[in-house]
Parts: structure tokens; C-alpha cells; sequence
């Protein structure tokens, strides 16, 4: 094993020769709505136990649901960002379970006619190629509740807040090849739900979690058995865990075993997964339309009138940033994952050279926030300072070095770049008089060295220029120091 | 739906009552198993209906599924959603210990 | 023997109104009436002092002006409708000891307009029976022949066992297939099932949620339409509402029913059916056109495959319905080691022997493999039962049907299920188009029991049906009372 075989991504070179992965994820993201699908209480994050919880909620005998209208809407919304079929007509059906936090004994959720159906979204890859992934559909469905199992040694303790809290399930097909695929993939679709509005994203707090069904198979072959990685919450872990999954499988088989179609969980301290055996028990979820509720029903105007309100998605603003800023697709991409990104990036290179504007913004600047573990939102420098940085450096006022010094007081500082490089003296020299007074003196300290060079040891220019930047503290202009040096040493 | 398959024996009623969460006691399964029969058997008349060209039919009323806007109106009784619990601590519903 | 028990819903409204006695003396005159008639078993629970604080809110109003429509008239309810601080057990041991923090949106409404409550009424456990045997706590009796000891009908087998009795002025019930109409029938008095979404089902323990809905069971049919005025109302909290203004019935007691026409279903005399209703029921039909109806035969004839659509659908949704019931957030829990095994012995010991062959029957038509052959034919067959009735409404205006097949029975004699669900073979049909039907007492048969005729309207025709209703009940003069009513 692992000669050195040039594997793509998503292979796996075993024994009996490669291995593919086929891997399809369902992202369950959380509605970014005030209150729950079919109660009033709130969906807020972080309560007291039980407070968020209504009558309906603790599935108490006689209550009813009742939808919530924003939730249609940003199911709806979604369902046009991802370029699907809107279902203007879908229904709600009852999945029956039995578990301590589903006080109903079943989950609302929609099964045979969900409200969004097939799409395909683009996703981007680190080498800057692009694939396509087909969406199966959307749904709505409720969230269950949460069952604490360490407080004491023989009870669990169930609290409901998040009982009811409205959920999406967006579903792929199973396109996805390789685990960075995968990650590439649940980003795109974070993007797209923060672009639109209708999830926060948050993986932390659990807004956004994935399933991962994966199987592998020889190129070619149909595909195999699959098993499903329950409840991701990083796309590190989506990773991690799609390639051990994958890792585990490719071993049974090829020791002659089967795979068993199953749930599992990943253990995030031994980064493997691991059978969740309590699921075992074969489910039998007797779905059926649920009698307390009508279909849901909307009209194509409505859709239309949804549609208006989407904001540009992050491919199209992505072209057009590239047309617009003459910036590369790589950064375009980078600049569009996140809404935040794009809105500072435009401010800033508003007027400016957009392609240096993007280097600055994604080198420099995401490079700073990341060290001092700041989000752009908190930005000690705001887009307009950035701005004005790019526009000092561009008209030769300060130069690419100072640049560096000067944003880095305007970490610190907050202060607008004119103001530091004014108080500072940074002003670039780009004075022929000023410049060949320093190189007079560089010359008249290193006669050895002038005889060396006219001798023909080229090398030595690179000196000469060092010495005039340092004399000059770094501020003389690089280009004239070159030209006028040059003259000099003739 | 009248073919054999369809008759419930013993340990499809082991089943059912599993998946229904309902403790039988072995003495009443037999009773249990034939009344299902009796009452599958008679549902099967069914079968005589053509449905081919029949959508099912989940609700009468003609109206469209009524949507809420979304405010927070309810919430924050915990007393009243804890009040009937059979067992509850520090806010909690107490079940006993659940194995994942 | 006290007079007031003499007054109907809609005299005793204009009597105390009249000042002639005050709601104090006819609640009291009621309580006095709920314990000589304590044998029927008829209430599972009485708050006298809730009523005596509810009659002397009443009295206060009547002598301030502010009556409201049924202020200070005593009425029953059936254990089906969530009460607020009152024990709300559905007639099941599961939850023997639940008290509702909220209060059911119809009985809400029949307290804000002045009603004083009773108690609550026994019914067969969660509505699922037609002789109110299955209730946890025991069979009610029929005030009929009450030394034979005859069965109520069920599931409203309390309210309808009260109503006759003169233990409650009116009660409320519920109807999924039947369970107003039949026990109205076998009690010999007035039991209306509204349109589905009329009532909300809001703060009613659900039994199949596309059936269930709630109506009265009265004296009379004006007593109905009293009630069922202020038990309706479009209900934001119910999805399944009809956001749907329903005219004051009222105003339609005396329209007669000149020029209309009554359809005849030929499938409802079959065989099996007691010669004496087939005779009440040539009588209705006569007297119909006597008050210038035209008679027209039709035919439904997907009827026969109502009940087996009905034994599918209401126990597949009674099956998830009921799932709540799990020892977790309230109801009597019993004690296990594991989760499951909890739910196992909770549920297996809290529900009773018709209730967990039901949940059963559903859990076993929605399974993995069997969904397509039962649940979906039975929504399919469905259909077809609501489009028979649109069919026949597009000929006629109303339809006249026996109520039950029999008259009713001893208790304890009918033990076999399906003989049981054979009772609900008329009101059955109704329930699943999602009509609105009517049964009053048109007659005595020979041994003395009565006699129950069911009128069906087009969907939210409830004013017509009340009128319909108003000419076959003057027709029929049914002024007999039971022999277990209080004196």
C-alpha cells in the first residue's frame, strides 16, 4: 500500500487496487425565524431549560400546529438560491418514533412532497476547479428536543427548548467524491443560506449540522452499501470523518467482509466513527400526511414576488467581480463565500486597483484578523481605510514595504493610513536630488566595493540598493533608487 | 390486501406492539391476533373498489393550510409545561436513563 | 320533583331572562338531579363549587343586563375537552390524574357566553367505542328501561345518558364516526355533528384528527342550534378551521323546508336493520314531504365501504395520536429501569383493551409494507365517498338516513368489535365526506327504546339542517322521557 501512486482526492489505493468514495450529504440547517415552525415560543439559543416551550411544544393532549409563514418563505428562498424546482404545492407528514425528546411521538416533517425538489449548486475546489452537485430536494421539518444523559446515574433529563425549532433538510445527491468535495460543499450551501438570510450558519451552536452517507466502490462498479455519519457540526469533522468512514470500509471489504447499511457516530477524540447501536432496532417510521395540517399551498406569483427579494448569490457576484475589479477567479471566490466579505471587499476597492485591493484584503488583512482571532465584522480597519491604503500605495505615496508597516499600525491604532504615514514621515522619496544624495554617500563609503562592480561583479548592484533604502529608512522609491544607481555606476 | 401475506400471526403482533410501545401480555396475543384478523379481514373488502385513476383524499376541508407570522407568543410557563410531569428536576423532565 | 328540570336549553334561557328563577336555583335544581340519577355513572367528575361560583356570575349579569346568549344554563362535558384546573382524562386510566393548564377552545367559547359547567361526562376511552363500555371507569347506563341496564351508545354515551336524564340541561360530545349522532339515537335526543372545521378541535384530546369535531347533544333541535351557536367560530389556533362566518341559527328554527328535496339513499335499508326504524323511517320520510318536500331516491354507492375506510384511516391517525401518551410529561407513568420498557408497561397498563387493539390496527396499516394496500386505498375509497355525496347534492338538498341500524342494546352483550363497529354504519359515511349530520328521536320501538333519524347537509349548511330538522321534530312529536331521567 501506498506506493507512490498519484491519488486524486477521494481515492483510496488498496490492496485490491483503488477505491472511490460516493458520499451524499443532508445538511439540516436551522431557520433563522423568531419562533418555531408550529408554535410561538421562541427558537432563541441558550434559555432555561424548558422555557422556550409551549403548550404545542410539550405535545400536550389538544394542541395544534400552526406554520409559521417566514419559515415557508426562507424554505422557499433557498430553494431558488440552489436553482430548484419550487413545489407549489407539499405536504406535511408525521414521522412516528418513539424518543424521550419528541414529546408528539412523531416529527412533522415532509416526506413524499416536499416544497423544494431538485436543483444543482457549483462548488469551488482548493485547485480552482469547479464541480456541479445535484440537490434532491429541501424540506421543512421540526427539530427535536435534547436528552442530558450525564446529569445523574440513572435518569436522563429532557429539555424541549429546541423541540419544534424549524429546520431544513437540504439533501444532495450522492455526486460528492471526495471529502473535500464534501467540505467544499456544506460551504457553499453556508454561503448561500447567509447570503439569502434564512440560516445564521452557525456550526457551534449547532444551526448547521450534516449527515454523510458514504460507500465506496471500484471505479465503475454500482455502488456500495452505504452507512450514515450522523450529526457533523465542522466541516473539519465532515472531512475527517468521511475519510476514516471511507478508510473503515474499503478494509472490510477488501478482507472479504460486508458492510452493514447502518447509522454511526464520529468520535471526534480517536477520529473514527463508531456504531450507534441503540439505532439498530429497525425503525419503521409509518409516515403519513398529517391530519392537523392542510397542504401547503402557494401561488407561482408569490414565488415571484420571493424571488425579488434575493440577494445576488455568490456565483453571479463572483463573475461580476471579476469583471468589474479585473481580480482572479481564486480570489473572486474567496471574496464571495461570505456576504461580509464582499461588502467590505466592494467598499474598499471602490475606485482603487481591485486586484491589489483583493491581495491586501485576503493576505494582509484576513491574515491579521485570523492571528488576533477577530471576524471582519470587527475589523479594527475599515473598509475605506483600506481603501485609502491601497490608494497611497498605488499613487507611489508610500511604498509596498512602509505599506506593511503602516497597516500594521492601523491594527493597533484604528488611525486613517494619510494620518499615520503624515505623523510618521513615511512619505515615499521620490525626489531625483534627495535620492542621488544618498547614493553619493553610499558610493563615497564604498569605493572597494565600485571598483569591485565596475570591475564586473555584478552581483554587488543588489548592495548598493540595499544600502540607499536603508540610509533612506526604507522610504526612497525602489524604482528611481534602480534607474538613477544604475546611471551613476555607468 | 386480502392475500395471506397480510394475516397477522403472533409475532407480527410481538412486532406491532413493539413498534407501538405497548406491553401484551402473552395470555391476551392470542385473542389480540385473531380480533386484527377479523378486523384486517374485514377492511379487505376494499379490494372490490377500483382506485386506479383515484387520488387519495387526506383532508375535507376546501381551505388553504393557514400560515402565522413569526412572533413570539408563547413561551416562558415552564410551571405549566412541567406541572403534570410524573417526575421533573431543576426544570428538566426526569426519564429513566436513555442508552445511545 | 322539581319544574325546573322541566325547562329545555331554550325555555330556561327565556325564563331566566324572565327573572322566573334564578340560574342559582336551576344549577342547584341540576345537582340535586346529578345525584338522584348517580347510577348512570353519566359524570366522571363534578365541580359544584365552580358551578355555584359560575351561576352566581350569571345572576349578577341577568340583574345588570349583560346576559350573554346561554348565561346561567347548566351544561354537562364530555371528557374529551381539555378544562382548565379540571381533570381532563379522556375516560383513560393513562391519564387518570391529568389536569389541563388551558382551557378547549369550544368549551372556552360556550363559557364566555355565559354557560355554567356541570361537570365532565364520562365516554368511551379516547372516543374509540359505540357503547361507552370501553371508559375506564365503568359503563354508563341509558336512562331507558334502567332496570335492563342498556347501553348509552358511545363514545358521547355520558352526554347523551345526562342529556336524557335531565342531569344536564345540554352537554357537549365529540363525533369522529359516529360518536354524538349514535348515543343521541340510543338515548332518544337531539345529537348534531357540525361540518368539519366548524368547531375547533383546539384543547380537545385528538382522537383521528381528519374526523373528530365537535357538536351538542340537546333536548332539542332549537336547544342544538342554542349550542352549537356559540361552540363554532373560526379558530386561529386550528389549522383544520374554517375561517368561515356561520349565520345565527336562530333565525333559521321556522323556515321550513317547502320546495326542497330530501334525498333517499337506497344503500342505507339494507338487511340487519330493526323493522321499527325501517317504519320511523317510511314515517320521517312521509312527513318530510307531508311539509312540502319532494322526496327523491338516490344512491351512494361507495356507503358500504365507509365503515372499512373508517377501520383504517381513524386508527391509523389514532395510532399517532396517541403516541403522546408516554409516561413522560404527564399521565400516570409506571416505573422501569429503561426508557422503553417504561413506555412499554406505561402504555400497556394505561390504555385499555378497544383503545390498544386500535392503536395496533393503525400502527399495522401505516407499516413498511402495508401502507399502499390499506392506508392509501383507504384515503383513495375515501374520495370516492365524498364525491358520492357531492354527487348526490348537486340532485338534492338534504339527505334522510336512519341513525343506527338497532336501537339499543344491554350492556355487556355485544363482545365481539366488529359486531360493535356495525353501529356506526349510517353515521359513519357523513364523518368521512366531512358533512354535517343531525339525529333526532322520531319514535318508541316496541320495547319501549327510542328510535334516532339522521338528516345530512352540505358541507357548513348547518342553518338548513336546522330547519329540516325543526319540521321532522314537530312532525314526530317526540315528547316521551326516559324512565332513569330525574324526576
Amino acid at each position: 500500500m501506498n506506493e507512490s501512486i498519484n491519488l486524486k482526492p477521494g481515492q483510496i489505493n488498496g490492496e485490491t487496487g483503488i477505491w472511490e468514495m460516493v458520499i451524499g450529504l443532508e445538511i439540516h440547517a436551522q431557520i433563522s425565524s423568531k419562533s418555531k415552525l408550529f408554535s410561538g415560543a421562541s427558537a432563541s439559543f441558550g434559555a432555561e431549560a424548558n422555557s422556550n416551550v409551549s403548550l404545542v411544544d410539550a405535545a400536550m393532549p389538544g394542541m395544534l400546529p400552526v406554520i409559521n409563514e417566514f419559515c415557508v418563505e426562507q424554505a422557499v428562498k433557498t430553494g431558488l438560491a440552489l436553482n430548484a424546482k419550487i413545489n407549489n404545492v407539499s405536504i406535511f407528514d408525521r414521522k412516528n418514533y418513539f424518543y424521550a425528546d419528541l414529546p408528539q411521538g412523531y416529527q412533522i416533517s415532509q416526506f413524499t412532497k416536499p416544497i423544494v425538489g431538485e436543483g444543482e449548486i457549483i462548488i469551488d475546489l482548493d485547485d480552482g476547479l469547479q464541480t456541479t452537485v445535484g440537490i434532491e430536494r429541501l424540506h421543512l421539518e421540526q427539530d427535536a428536543g435534547k436528552s442530558l444523559h450525564d446529569q445523574h446515574p440513572s435518569k436522563s433529563y429532557i429539555d424541549l427548548n429546541r423541540t419544534g425549532v424549524a429546520l431544513m433538510e437540504i439533501v444532495s445527491k450522492p455526486d460528492i467524491r471526495s471529502p473535500q468535495e464534501a467540505g467544499a460543499y456544506v460551504k457553499k450551501i453556508r454561503s448561500i443560506l447567509r447570503y439569502v438570510g434564512a440560516c445564521d450558519g452557525n456550526m457551534e451552536e449547532g444551526s448547521l449540522r450534516a449527515d454523510c452517507n458514504v460507500s465506496v466502490r471500484k471505479s465503475g462498479e454500482e455502488f456500495g452499501t452505504r452507512c450514515e455519519i450522523k450529526n457533523l457540526n465542522s466541516v473539519r469533522f465532515i472531512i475527517q470523518a468521511i475519510q476514516s468512514e471511507a478508510e473503515r470500509q474499503v478494509e472490510i471489504l477488501e478482507e472479504g467482509g460486508k458492510i452493514n447499511q447502518e447509522t454511526r457516530l464520529f468520535d471526534t477524540s480517536t477520529g473514527e466513527t463508531r456504531s450507534m447501536r441503540s439505532k439498530e432496532d429497525a425503525h419503521d417510521y409509518r409516515y403519513f400526511p398529517d391530519p392537523d395540517l392542510l397542504p401547503l399551498e402557494f401561488s407561482d406569483s408569490w414565488v415571484q414576488k420571493i424571488r425579488e427579494t434575493l440577494p445576488e448569490l455568490p456565483d453571479l457576484l463572483k463573475k461580476r467581480l471579476v469583471t468589474d475589479f479585473g481580480i482572479t477567479p481564486y480570489d473572486a471566490s474567496i471574496l464571495v463565500e461570505e456576504k461580509d466579505y464582499v461588502d467590505f471587499y466592494q467598499k474598499a476597492a471602490n475606485g482603487k486597483d481591485g486586484k491589489l485591493t483583493a491581495n491586501w484584503m485576503i493576505t494582509e488583512l484576513f491574515g491579521a484578523l485570523k492571528k488576533e482571532n477577530i471576524s471582519l465584522s470587527n475589523s479594527p480597519i475599515s473598509p475605506e481605510n483600506l481603501g485609502q491604503l491601497i490608494a497611497l500605495i498605488s499613487d507611489g505615496t508610500i511604498s509596498g514595504k512602509i505599506a506593511k508597516d503602516v497597516f500594521a499600525e492601523m491594527m493597533i491604532s484604528k488611525k486613517s493610513p494619510s494620518d499615520i504615514v503624515k505623523e510618521k514621515g513615511l512619505e515615499q522619496v521620490s525626489d531625483d536630488i534627495e535620492i542621488l544624495k544618498l547614493i553619493d554617500k553610499v558610493i563615497s563609503e564604498n569605493e572597494d566595493k565600485v571598483k569591485d562592480y565596475l570591475g564586473g561583479k555584478d552581483k554587488l548592484f543588489g548592495f548598493f540598493v540595499g544600502q540607499v533604502m536603508k540610509l533612506s529608512q526604507g522610504k526612497a522609491n525602489p524604482g528611481m533608487v534602480n534607474k538613477l544607481l544604475k546611471n551613476k555606476l555607468k | 390486501m386480502s392475500n395471506k401475506e397480510s394475516i397477522v400471526d403472533i409475532p407480527t403482533v410481538n412486532k406491532i406492539a413493539r413498534l407501538s410501545r405497548l406491553n401484551i401480555p402473552e395470555a391476551s396475543k392470542q385473542n389480540l391476533t385473531n380480533d386484527l384478523n377479523n378486523i384486517l379481514g374485514f377492511v379487505a373488502q376494499l379490494d372490490e373498489v377500483n382506485t386506479s385513476d383515484v387520488k387519495p383524499l387526506a383532508s375535507v376541508t376546501g381551505h388553504k393550510l393557514p400560515l402565522r407570522s413569526d412572533k413570539v407568543t408563547d413561551g416562558n410557563i415552564e410551571d405549566l409545561v412541567l406541572k403534570n410531569a410524573p417526575e421533573s428536576s431543576s426544570g428538566f423532565f426526569v426519564v429513566p436513563k436513555v442508552i445511545e | 320533583m322539581s319544574d325546573l328540570l322541566k325547562f329545555d336549553l331554550l325555555s330556561a334561557s327565556i325564563a331566566l331572562k324572565n327573572k322566573e328563577f334564578s340560574s342559582l336555583e336551576l344549577t342547584n335544581a341540576y345537582f340535586e338531579a346529578i345525584e338522584q340519577t348517580s347510577a348512570l355513572g353519566a359524570y366522571l367528575e363534578i365541580v359544584k363549587d365552580h358551578s355555584i361560583n359560575m351561576a352566581k356570575a350569571s345572576d349578577k349579569n341577568f340583574k345588570n343586563g349583560t346576559a350573554r346568549p346561554l348565561e346561567g344554563l347548566p351544561i354537562g362535558v364530555k371528557d374529551m375537552f381539555c378544562t382548565k384546573d379540571i381533570k381532563t382524562t379522556a375516560s383513560s386510566k393513562i391519564l387518570e390524574n391529568f389536569c389541563p393548564t388551558y382551557e378547549s377552545t369550544v368549551t372556552q367559547n360556550l363559557w364566555d357566553d355565559g354557560a355554567v359547567m356541570l361537570g365532565k361526562l364520562s365516554c368511551d376511552e379516547f372516543a374509540m367505542g359505540s357503547s361507552n363500555e370501553t371508559a375506564a371507569k365503568g359503563n354508563v347506563v341509558n336512562p331507558w328501561l334502567k332496570n335492563s341496564k342498556m347501553s348509552p351508545g358511545g363514545s358521547s354515551g355520558g352526554s347523551a345518558s345526562a342529556v336524557a336524564a335531565r342531569s344536564a340541561l345540554a352537554a357537549t360530545g365529540t363525533d369522529t364516526g359516529g360518536s354524538i349522532r349514535q348515543p343521541a339515537a340510543f338515548c332518544g335526543i337531539t345529537g348534531l355533528k357540525p361540518t368539519y372545521g366548524r368547531c375547533s378541535r383546539w384543547g380537545i384530546v385528538a382522537f383521528s384528527s381528519s374526523l373528530d369535531q365537535a357538536g351538542p347533544l340537546t333536548r332539542t333541535v332549537s336547544d342544538a342550534a342554542l349550542m352549537l351557536n356559540s361552540m363554532a367560530g373560526h379558530d386561529k389556533k386550528d389549522s383544520t378551521s374554517a375561517n368561515l362566518e356561520m349565520p345565527d341559527l336562530m333565525n333559521y328554527l321556522d323556515r321550513g323546508i317547502r320546495g326542497k328535496k330530501i334525498g333517499i339513499p337506497k344503500e342505507y335499508t339494507q338487511d340487519g336493520i330493526s323493522d321499527d326504524i325501517v317504519s320511523f323511517y317510511e314515517k320521517s320520510i312521509n312527513w318530510l314531504k307531508d311539509s312540502g318536500a319532494e322526496i327523491v331516491p338516490v344512491s351512494l354507492p361507495h356507503t358500504k365501504y365507509a365503515l372499512p375506510v373508517y377501520y383504517i384511516i381513524a386508527p391509523a391517525e389514532a395510532s399517532s395520536n396517541l403516541a403522546r401518551y408516554d409516561g413522560v410529561r404527564y399521565g400516570k407513568r409506571n416505573e422501569a429501569a429503561s426508557l422503553d420498557e417504561m413506555y412499554e408497561i406505561t402504555r400497556g397498563n394505561g390504555f385499555g383493551e378497544e383503545v390498544k387493539r386500535r392503536i395496533m390496527i393503525g400502527t399495522y396499516v401505516l407499516s413498511s409494507g402495508y401502507y399502499d394496500a390499506y392506508y392509501l386505498k383507504a384515503q383513495k375509497v375515501r374520495r370516492l365517498i365524498k364525491e358520492d355525496f357531492e354527487n348526490v347534492f348537486e340532485e338534492v338538498d338534504y339527505i334522510l338516513t336512519p341513525s343506527t341500524p338497532t336501537t339499543s342494546f344491554e350492556l355487556g352483550k355485544k363482545q365481539d368489535p366488529l359486531t360493535m363497529y356495525l353501529n356506526d354504519i349510517f353515521t359513519v359515511p357523513a364523518s368521512l365526506a366531512g358533512l354535517p349530520g343531525i339525529s333526532l328521536p322520531v319514535g318508541l320501538d316496541k320495547s319501549g327504546l327510542p328510535i334516532g333519524i339522521q338528516l345530512i347537509a352540505n358541507s357548513f349548511d348547518e342553518p338548513g339542517l336546522i330547519s329540516t330538522a325543526r319540521v321532522l321534530e314537530r312532525s314526530a312529536e317526540f315528547n316521551f322521557i326516559a324512565d332513569g331521567a330525574a324526576k
